[in-house]
């Protein structure tokens, strides 16, 4: 797992302003980095929409905001998507971890995630990419940066 | 008691300044007839209970300007979570609850817990310093240059006569009109 400073680091030459997230086991190895970032500012949220509509704001207001959630949390937050990157045109970047998905690539896993991540976000028409597993500071600001570049909606998933 | 919308809401009027006001729902109906500022921001189409959420994002960015959102009980009752998140993250947010105790548009039929439900205590459980209650037109009204100086978040529960059966209203201008508009008005560079 990339450690919080590599993280900081890419989001910093991103442009990132603000990470708005719900953190799982994995990318919740990078809250103390981000909490103490001084090129962002880490927001809190209680529910994944929430953390959207978060964004929507800080995207209509000028800011470059990441939305960091699991799939689980992408799932709930449906309607939220729906308004903010299709009825606002928002161009939200999400970082989204597919729980299981290791194990299910593996064919050990009966975790539903996996199974329903990819056709999920067909439905909200979100493009995505998957990053490598493991997966480097450079594969990451990679697959980000596609959608900064074109101000354009989109998620990275992060194979767990 | 109760007030009704158009009247609670031509108090805002007169103290918002440079602030970005968000209506939702049913407010949307009755704002554009007290105000046309490029800083008005109609939420609809919306992802109803995310009116605040939006609100804090948007001061979070703009923080010179600072927001008000207008929000019903029953969208409010959808992310209550978010006062816990506003009061986590200080910004020039203003949550002006238009608790009329019903999903009006649906038919007036009663949201869970209305006329129960404290959402003063909720907002102070949640973290937020600066809550106000007001049953009284005339109290509101005394009350609302001193609400609308200071620092935020500031939630303000306003108790609002019902209109059942009112049709979802239409935001004056399309959405992606709207948000060039506020985005020249905040000279956010596309």
């Amino acid at each position: 797992m990339v450690h919080g400073g590599a993280i900081i680091d890419v989001l910093q030459r991103l442009g990132v302003t603000h990470v708005v997230w719900i953190p799982d086991s994995e990318v919740g190895q990078w809250d103390a980095a981000l909490a103490v970032a001084e090129s962002l500012r880490l927001i809190r949220a209680t529910r994944e929409g929430e953390a959207i509509a978060i964004a929507g704001g800080l995207c209509l207001g000028g800011c470059r905001p990441l939305v960091v959630i699991q799939c689980t949390g992408l799932f709930e937050a449906g309607d939220a998507l729906r308004n903010m990157v299709h009825d606002l045109k928002l161009p939200l970047v999400f970082l989204i971890g597919v729980r299981s998905a290791r194990m299910a690539k593996a064919g050990q896993s009966s975790d539903t995630c996996p199974v329903f991540t990819e056709p999920i976000l067909d439905a909200w028409q979100l493009p995505y990419v998957w990053l490598p597993d493991p997966f480097g500071p450079a594969d990451l600001e990679t697959a980000l940066e596609r959608y900064y570049k074109a101000r354009h909606a989109g998620a990275v998933l992060i194979p767990e | 008691m109760s007030m009704a919308l158009e009247d609670a809401l031509a108090v805002i009027t007169k103290q918002r300044s440079r602030r970005v006001v968000i209506s939702t729902m049913g407010s949307v109906a009755v704002w554009p007839e007290l105000s046309d500022s490029p800083l008005d921001f109609h939420y609809i189409p919306s992802s109803m209970g995310q009116g605040p959420a939006l609100g804090l994002g948007l001061a979070l960015a703009q923080p010179n300007h600072g927001a008000i959102v207008l929000c019903g009980d029953g969208s409010l009752l959808m992310n209550l979570g978010c006062l816990v998140t506003i009061a986590q993250h200080p910004a020039p947010l203003w949550i002006v609850l238009l608790d009329n105790g019903q999903y009006e548009i649906t038919g007036g039929q009663p949201v869970a817990g209305a006329g129960r439900t404290d959402f003063a205590a909720l907002a102070k459980a949640a973290g937020i310093s600066r809550v106000y209650s007001f049953e009284m037109l005339l109290d509101w009204q005394n009350a609302a240059a001193r609400i609308f100086e200071g620092d935020g978040p500031v939630f303000v529960w306003l108790r609002i006569i019902g209109r059942p059966g009112i049709k979802t209203p239409s935001p004056p201008k399309p959405m992606m009109e709207q948000i060039v508009q506020l985005r020249e008005a905040l000279a956010v560079d596309d």
